[in-house]
């Protein structure tokens, strides 16, 4: 065997190693840029660092501390609020706005871009837009008093209670037309026969749906849920952009926790522990889903 | 030493061997078919001798030279794939000279090959096209154009007409073997398709779970196949390959098998040595067209036995009607003529040419040698 | 995703169908109506907007706003208007975007046609690199680009869109290359091309659908990006979306409503127009598979 390997000539011996050395950069700036720094960050948790990074190890302390703060737990439950009605609405007016375009709707070329276009914008851009429409004092409020409907009352983005909802209003317009698509390539993606076959069984058209396209569509709800799930964890330009994390913290996210925490209120070894918090949610997701996702490959 | 050796080479993919010590000499010229069912290892040492998979032991040598090691470019072979695998970018002209400009050779020269192959495969005028507008059988030609134009030492070909539909397929193998004989090259040829090898090959080797269970001329795997597998495999309808028992009469050995009604006949070899087998359980395999109704049974054979047998279903196939019975307790295909009147139940006189029949043991499922 | 004319083998009554357009013509209007409304208002001046309807077409017409977000307006201390950010944010993805490309195109090309043994590893290691909350990342790259000498640069910025691009930009090659056939790949080996022959003159002239998701895909999530912006650059190199959030959420002053909606939708233009021209191409690349792992 060894005899062979080294009979192999100059050329088919570069021509096994070029391919590793091409992709060793990316690697390497993988494996520094991304675990590395997400090690580092792990352990800055474990330190009292404050403004700077500091390694004097404390143990557990400061997730001890972050889980005491009433500031991360506003954090955390207006994610769990955020995050479970942006998945359920990005996906129900995702898959409706897919079925009923699947139903050979003339002018499909012209509503399926203006459903996406959004997902081409800043979340700077969407919270610029949608802060001034919810404005009580000049949007859409007050064009409906100027319309003759006096008693017509929207304030939530500066109400404390209703804020966190008008974060999810203006993320499932960003977000839900790219849901539609997934759903509708998926819809598309189904053999007709399939249904022309489930007609002959006198399926009705509700039936059909119910029974045959929407368990068809399972890998679309998975991949849209963990796009979704993790696109939540992640919010944060929205946040800042629409509300700012207010009114008060009404409106704060692990996310705008993490950054004020860490650059503002030199509380980095907090700031690291919330970090560590939101990685390890989104790996609890995305972990066993590529691993499922990878294996299927094989 | 041959043209192209092949010595002990075995594969292993992690722990599992999937070649095993395989040994193969070809001549110049020759054309040398690798038959096998899928899975066997045929396309796996095809890959070897071009290089893209490494040999994990033994030796594969091209006049001379050792080639293990080598890099594909560099063993002087060229390969038609399954596929074509014409790249999809270039034109026809371009597909089939990409490899003599990678070998730096002038633009000129390249023009010129390029056109002795295109009038060889009468594709000269398809040299502006892409591959995506060439029809199946185009595409094969220019596959093979490719190949031809490098002039290689030996030309490996893996199943280059599978994707063809079944007439074009026949075309082509015709085209093939008609470009062998006035090229004279040296081609190794990976096929699962049984009537390609016998058609094609000046000598076969048929694979099967990694070891070579025969190699020969097609005469000799069709008519003394080494084994009851390659019996069976190569042929259409298959070899049937009945159990039966020897008895020997004056000296003289019989196949004893029992018939549809139970009943014992017999069935005289023409291989005198069997009779040392006196007694013992074999099987005997013997051919669908070695079973025929009396008149169409073979004149030039010393040895036609007749037996009557019940028939069951009868397949008329337009050129022969296929007929079904039970014999030696197996369902036995007889090929009678087309115009033969005979229904499902009758029972008929059958001609059994025993010149071709041969017998295996039935422990090593290796025939007996005659 | 094909087009309209596919047969659908579900018939759907009159009042249904009716239902259906009416339910597709109001998310059509939701989806319309906050950047109508802005676009209108940004033609408006400040005056009508603050008393007057939103929904109501100018009565006097302006693109004052629009000069004004556009070089004048106060970004934190300095009226320079959005120009210079517009500049840096261009500065920052035009190589952030070809070199993640280019760096996606061969790992893809590799992870398919050159694999090797712990090959999948490798790549499930770099696929969840993309879905890392980058807040993970925020101190310690603070601390390398220091060090490097990069903090508050463009350059340093190109870096960090580089690194957390590479995995989108090779998921995607990856599942394209995969597709390809790698006997082509053989036959060019035995023809005496080497691996970046191969890439040059095979791979490559077949890529055209992937690179246009690719380059979107960062050309869009680069442009967009905020807290990278945010967290690593200084006044010299921020970012349009920065400068933007920093003109609306400016405390200082009267709100000037219509130069806020002029400045968002010059931040919004380059990626609409990349959606506008390539969108189509890049649902059909990016359904063809590419956002399944």
């Amino acid at each position: 065997m060894a005899d062979v390997a080294r009979a192999a000539d100059f050329r088919t011996r570069l021509q096994q190693w070029i391919p590793k050395l091409v992709l060793s950069p990316s690697l390497a700036a993988i494996l520094f840029f991304v675990y590395g720094f997400i090690f580092f960050t792990v352990y800055l948790s474990f330190t009292g660092s404050k403004m700077l990074p500091r390694y004097d190890w404390i143990g557990i302390e400061n997730y001890v501390r972050l889980w005491g703060l009433s500031h991360w737990w506003t954090a955390i439950t207006n994610l769990g609020i955020f995050a479970s009605l942006y998945i359920i609405f990005c996906t129900l007016i995702g898959l409706a706005l897919a079925i009923f375009l699947d139903q050979k709707i003339r002018g499909e070329g012209m509503l399926r871009p203006i459903y996406l276009y959004p997902m081409a914008l800043s979340f700077i851009v969407t919270g610029t837009a949608w802060k001034w429409f919810l404005d009580p004092g000049i949007g859409l409020e007050q064009t409906m008093h100027l319309w003759g409907w006096e008693s017509f009352e929207f304030g939530w983005i500066k109400d404390r209670d209703m804020a966190i909802y008008t974060v999810v209003i203006a993320a499932v317009w960003q977000t839900s037309g790219f849901v539609m698509a997934m759903f509708l390539a998926g819809l598309r993606g189904i053999d007709n026969e399939l249904l022309k076959a489930a007609q002959i069984d006198g399926a009705s058209n509700w039936n059909l749906y119910r029974r045959i396209v929407i368990p068809l569509l399972r890998p679309a709800f998975l991949s849209a849920f963990v796009i979704l799930a993790h696109l939540a964890v992640k919010s944060y330009d929205l946040v800042i952009a629409l509300t700012g994390g207010g009114p008060g913290r009404a409106t704060e996210l692990p996310a705008t926790f993490m950054y004020s925490y860490t650059f503002t209120r030199n509380s980095m070894g907090i700031g690291a522990s919330s970090a560590v918090i939101m990685l390890m949610t989104i790996a609890a997701i995305m972990v066993p889903y590529l691993y499922s996702e990878l294996r299927e490959r094989k | 030493m041959g043209f192209l050796d092949i010595r002990d080479v075995t594969k292993f993919y992690g722990q599992t061997e999937v070649l095993h010590r395989i040994n193969i000499s070809i001549e110049e010229d020759e054309f040398l078919v690798l038959v096998g069912p899928s899975g066997c290892g045929k396309s796996t040492l095809l890959n070897m001798i071009a290089g893209l998979e490494s040999i994990t032991s033994g030796e594969v040598s091209i006049r001379g030279r050792v080639i293990n090691g080598v890099h594909p470019s560099q063993r002087n072979i060229a390969m038609v794939f399954q596929s074509y695998a014409l790249y999809p970018n270039m034109t026809v002209g371009k597909n089939i000279t990409f490899g003599l400009e990678m070998h730096g050779v002038s633009r000129h020269e390249r023009e010129e090959a390029l056109l002795d192959v295109a009038k060889l495969l009468q594709i000269d005028h398809l040299l502006d096209r892409k591959p995506g507008q060439l029809s199946g059988g185009q595409r094969q030609r220019v596959a093979m154009g490719r190949a031809l134009v490098r002039k290689p030492d030996v030309f490996l070909f893996d199943e280059p007409l599978s994707n063809l539909d079944a007439k074009l397929r026949v075309d082509m193998r015709t085209e093939i073997k008609k470009l062998h004989e006035k090229l004279k090259t040296t081609i190794v040829y990976v096929t699962h398709d049984q009537i390609e090898a016998m058609t094609l090959s000046t000598r076969i080797a048929v694979l099967e779970q990694g070891h070579i269970q025969q190699l020969g001329t097609p005469q000799e795997i069709y008519n003394t196949p080494a084994n009851v597998f390659v019996g069976r495999f190569m042929g259409s309808p298959a070899m049937n390959v009945i159990p039966a028992r020897v008895a020997v009469q004056e000296g003289v050995p019989f196949a004893c098998v029992t018939d549809s009604g139970d009943g014992e006949q017999l069935l005289r070899f023409s291989q005198a040595n069997l009779a040392g087998w006196d007694g013992r359980e074999i099987l005997l395999g013997i051919r669908p067209e070695a079973i025929t109704d009396p008149e169409g049974a073979d004149r030039g054979s010393t040895n036609v036995v007749s037996l009557r047998n019940r028939i069951g279903v009868t397949e008329p196939a337009g050129s022969d009607t296929f007929v079904t019975m039970t014999l030696g307790g197996i369902d036995v295909t007889a090929r009678m003529r087309a115009d033969v009147n005979v229904c499902r139940g009758d029972t008929v006189d059958l001609a059994f040419n025993m010149d071709k029949a041969v017998a295996f043991d039935p422990e090593t499922e290796k025939r007996i040698e005659s | 995703m094909g087009s309209a004319a596919q047969d659908t083998a579900v018939h759907t009554g009159r009042v249904a169908r009716t239902f259906i357009y009416l339910v597709l013509l109001l998310f059509a209007l939701f989806y319309l109506l906050p950047f109508l409304v802005m676009l209108i208002n940004s033609v408006k001046p400040l005056s009508e907007i603050t008393s007057g309807n939103m929904l109501a077409l100018p009565a006097v017409w302006t693109i004052e706003p629009w000069l004004s977000a556009w070089s004048t307006a106060q970004i934190g201390v300095e009226p320079t208007g959005l120009k210079p950010y517009f500049v840096n944010s261009l500065l920052m993805v035009v190589p952030a975007v070809a070199i993640s490309t280019i760096l996606g195109a061969l790992n893809g090309y590799v992870l398919t046609k050159w694999r090797f043994r712990g090959d999948g590893i490798l790549f499930g290691l770099m696929l969840f690199s993309c879905f890392i909350p980058f807040q993970i990342v925020l101190i310690p790259m603070a601390r390398t680009l220091g060090i490097l000498g990069m903090a508050g640069s463009t350059p340093g910025l190109v870096l960090v869109h580089v690194v957390y691009g590479l995995g989108f930009t090779t998921l995607f090659f990856r599942n394209y290359y995969a597709a390809f056939p790698t006997e082509l790949v053989r036959a060019a080996m035995i023809d005496g091309a080497g691996f970046f022959k191969i890439f040059w003159r095979i791979m490559l002239p077949v890529s055209g659908p992937i690179m246009v998701v690719s380059i979107i895909w960062q050309f869009t999530n680069i442009w967009n990006d905020f807290l990278f912006g945010a967290s690593f650059a200084d006044l010299d190199s921020m970012p349009m979306t920065v400068a933007l959030n920093n003109l609306v959420n400016s405390s200082t002053g009267v709100k000037e409503y219509n130069v806020h909606f002029a400045g968002a939708i010059i931040a919004a233009l380059p990626t609409l127009v990349v959606y506008v021209v390539a969108g189509r191409y890049f649902v059909r690349g990016l359904m063809a598979g590419s956002v399944k792992g």
